[in-house]
């Protein structure tokens, strides 16, 4: 009766974001299927520009609540980095949940089988302006332990990603937004990432819709 | 959200033609069709027949489950004294089941698939038969998946074998309920992955502008916080809202409104039946005065009130003397989101101003076990005592600064102590009664139902020591997302949304029994249960545990125990014993009131006494359908 499996897939950002170097078109989500006690997660997310694909980012995780932690949930799999440039997989050990203010808070750790490391950490917060009128900052920060250029990722603060979208909730399931959004690459990644033509600091307007089912 | 204001009358009438609630007869005023109430049936032998059923309750068609095409199901009535047979046949391509609410009736009549009954298989027709050993108002429902949510449910009048002592004309029951268009999974499912989905009132950013009592920014934003800090929201009232639910008062909405005739003059009893799947109603009369006669089937000393609130699955009677003028029976739903109503007329022409919603209500401090430095306490306290609670992993800082009061276990265990005495020593007596007493006892059991004329048996005992709070064993986790530390009764609070309203309100603590209880043993053994969830996970429980990880309470036949419950939820949970009486001590001694279903406000520990005097395996749950399917459910095994 109260073991019954549930499936759930959000995405928080399927949008398109306009910048002085062009268009690109972004998919951030995850999707959820499983008991209380037992989950399986799908994380996705990327950027497609001039059909070409970047920063692309799966991971397939399993997920149970943390004893003793009321709204914390570790998840534990692989990610797979899947784009234009060179592949790369991941074990991912992490965390999901809800910290004190309804922060939405996502540490995770991705170690390779060569040793090196990586982190990422995202955060948000829902800021209720009227009952279906939300205001969502949003930041996700990526660390490497060391330099992959044919990924164009540098060891330190590679990339930071964050935002700050105007939803509106047609229904709870449906909500188109707007928002502005900056992204840039630090240190060696900047270097990389210029040597590339590509712009290290792009500040973009995005509009999107946040859809869950 | 409120739907059900943009319907055409036309609309409607088509969707309960095709319901079957009313039959099509041109000519005749739409407003007479609609006062009629579902069918009665009367005798000994009943033929019920589950099918689909289409309908339309708030404009839109849809498919529910119905009893003998009827949603509500048929109303039976039965005679006390008689043997009844039920005979169900199941249409559907499911299993279904019927439980007969509050019935005391051997356990292999009690319909509750899984526990000591398989349920009713696709084209089978399963036989009930028991003989009726009670009298007053109950009612039946479907406990299989979904289907009570989706349209099986109706009421039971069983007819006392003495008159009663107050006459009245005429009686109608009033039937409420809650019907909704979406798939009744896709709720529990939507909850899972947000606790708050059905709630549109949630803390935003207007509610900021002021506190509502000192118009004051900086409270406000201490409130917001306060609760955002926890994860939590002041506004958790309901888990599913007027956003989806249609109210109903006998299967029609409140857009039409059911009528009820009458002849000035009359004395009318209304036996006013919960048969909602997750909603609390508080019901008034504006201009009539109810006399509350009856608690969940049982006569208790009549009592004038204004307002009641009934959580889901209570019954109460009422008789009311209405004049030559109409009234309206309006149940607003406890989170203010949208109303069944009634009417009552004296023609069929005649109509009656509907008020307006109360405000709605607000969680306070008090409701999460808290207290706050610098907030108002509401005065909250059963027994005239203010309560400081507070809560245990709940975030908060300077938790340790509250006063506590030296002996928490007691406050509410001892609350009614005219009928024992309390030992001083904290060892367990989990003596049975003395051999002679149980054997002479043991050949009445099943004991006789409270009335005139039955002779109590039994003589009072030891009694033991309270157990130690369970909150130091109860921790935090993903099924309990918070723990209040200190709790007290709460018989004399209305509940929150009905303080201080400016009607005399019913409390626990009015009910008082009309006849002395038939067990006047003292209890010999504790059991305390914690209401626990995370609202946030959706996931609630008894003791940290949901039903699927917990085991069976056991109960030794013929002992009589003290339940004690401690809700640690923000929420009210209406608990439902299934077979055995539990009788509220509410400080009315052998007068304390029989009930089957007892409201447990947040913060509340409350007890009561159950005689274990019919063997069997009974469901045990919260009867919000949603928290009973998260895990707010145990099977108690009386061997």
């Amino acid at each position: 009766m109260d073991n019954e499996p549930f499936a759930h897939v959000l995405l928080d950002q399927l949008e398109g974001r306009a910048s002085a170097t062009g268009t690109q078109f972004k998919w951030d989500g995850e999707a959820w299927a499983g008991t209380d006690f037992n989950r399986f997660w799908v994380k996705s997310e990327g950027n497609i520009a001039r059909s070409s694909m970047s920063d692309g980012d799966q991971e397939f995780l399993y997920d149970r609540p943390i004893p003793r932690m009321r709204y914390f949930d570790a998840q534990i799999g692989v990610r797979a980095d899947l784009d234009s440039d060179p592949t790369r997989a991941w074990a991912a050990i992490g965390l999901e949940g809800l910290a004190p203010y309804e922060f939405e808070f996502a540490p995770t750790l991705y170690i390779r089988n060569d040793g090196r490391v990586a982190g990422r950490i995202e955060g948000a917060y829902s800021f209720r302006v009227r009952q279906r009128l939300v205001l969502e900052p949003q930041i996700e920060l990526n660390f490497y332990s060391k330099d992959d250029k044919a990924r164009k990722v540098g060891s330190g603060l590679s990339d930071l990603d964050g935002g700050i979208r105007l939803r509106y909730e047609i229904n709870r399931k449906f909500a188109p937004y707007i928002g502005y959004v900056y992204s840039g690459s630090y240190g060696s990644s900047a270097a990389f990432t210029r040597a590339t033509g590509d712009a290290t600091h792009t500040s973009s307007f995005v509009f999107g819709v946040r859809v869950w089912r | 959200m409120h739907t059900s204001n943009c319907l055409t009358r036309r609309h409607f009438m088509q969707s309960l033609i095709a319901a079957g609630i009313v039959t099509w007869a041109p000519g005749q005023g739409a407003a007479q069709m609609l006062s009629q109430s579902p069918k009665i049936l009367e005798g000994t032998t009943f033929d019920l027949t589950i099918d689909k059923l289409s309908v339309n309750f708030s404009g839109k068609p849809r498919t529910a489950v119905a009893v003998n095409g009827s949603v509500p199901a048929p109303t039976l009535r039965w005679r006390e004294g008689e043997t009844v047979t039920i005979n169900v046949t199941n249409r559907l391509k499911t299993n279904t089941s019927i439980h007969w609410h509050g019935m005391r009736i051997p356990t292999d009549m009690d319909g509750v698939p899984g526990l000591s009954f398989e349920g009713i298989r696709p084209g089978e027709t399963f036989t009930y038969r028991f003989p009726v050993r009670q009298n007053g108002t109950f009612w039946y429902h479907s406990h299989s998946g979904y289907q009570e949510q989706t349209g099986i449910s109706g009421a039971i009048i069983i007819e006392p074998q003495t008159a009663e002592s107050e006459a009245v004309d005429r009686e109608y029951v009033i039937f409420l309920s809650d019907w909704t268009d979406v798939d009744p999974h896709t709720i529990l499912s939507n909850l899972k992955e947000d606790g708050s989905y059905y709630n549109y009132h949630r803390p935003a950013l207007n509610h900021l502008s002021g506190d509502p009592q000192t118009k004051k920014f900086s409270t406000a934003l201490a409130q917001y916080l306060m609760w955002s800090k926890m994860n939590m929201s002041p506004t958790d009232i309901a888990d599913v809202s007027g956003s989806v639910y249609t109210y109903l008062c006998n299967g029609v909405p409140p857009s039409l409104g059911w009528k009820g005739l009458f002849e000035p003059g009359e004395k009318v009893k209304l036996r006013i039946v919960n048969g909602s799947a997750m909603t609390f109603f508080d019901v008034r009369i504006p201009g009539l005065q109810m006399k509350v006669v009856a608690a969940d089937g049982n006569a208790v000393e009549p009592v004038m009130v204004d307002e009641f609130r009934i959580g889901t699955a209570e019954t109460y009677d009422v008789i009311v003397s209405p004049e030559n003028m109409s009234y309206v029976i309006f149940a607003q739903a406890e989170d203010r989101t949208g109303y069944a109503k009634g009417i009552l007329a004296t023609s069929a022409n005649n109509e009656a101003k509907t008020p307006t919603m109360d405000p709605r209500p607000i969680r306070t401090m008090a409701d999460m076990g808290m207290k706050m430095k610098g907030m108002a306490m509401p005065a909250m306290s059963g027994d005239g005592k203010m309560n400081m609670s507070g809560m245990q992993g709940g975030g908060m800082e300077g938790m340790s600064n509250m006063d506590m009061p030296a002996n928490t276990a007691h406050v509410a265990a001892g609350h009614d102590t005219s009928s024992m005495t309390v030992r001083s020593d904290s060892a367990m007596n989990m003596h049975v009664p003395p051999e002679e007493v149980a054997r002479t006892m043991w050949d009445q059991f099943p004991l006789p139902q409270p009335g005139r004329d039955v002779l109590p048996v039994g003589t009072p005992t030891s009694v033991p020591s309270p157990l130690p709070h369970l909150a130091s064993v109860l921790k935090v986790g993903p099924e309990v997302s918070g723990i209040a530390v200190i709790t007290g009764p709460k018989l004399s609070d209305p509940g929150v949304g009905l303080q201080h309203n400016g009607r005399r309100v019913l409390a626990y603590s009015d009910l008082k029994a009309r006849y002395p209880g038939v067990d006047r043993r003292s209890p010999t053994r504790e059991i305390e249960l914690h209401l626990t969830g995370n609202m946030e996970r959706f996931i609630w429980g008894f003791d940290g545990k949901k039903f699927s990880q917990a085991q069976p309470i056991t109960l030794r036949y013929g002992e009589r125990v003290r339940i004690i419950l401690v809700n640690d939820t923000m929420m009210e949970h209406p608990i439902h014993l299934h077979g055995l009486w539990s009788e509220l001590e509410n400080g009315n001694g052998s007068f304390n009131p029989y009930k089957h279903t007892l409201i447990v406000k947040p913060a509340e520990r409350l007890s009561y006494l159950v005689s274990a005097d019919v063997k069997g395996h009974w469901a045990y749950h919260c009867h919000l359908m949603f928290h009973m399917e998260a895990g707010m459910f145990r099977t108690v095994v009386v061997a």
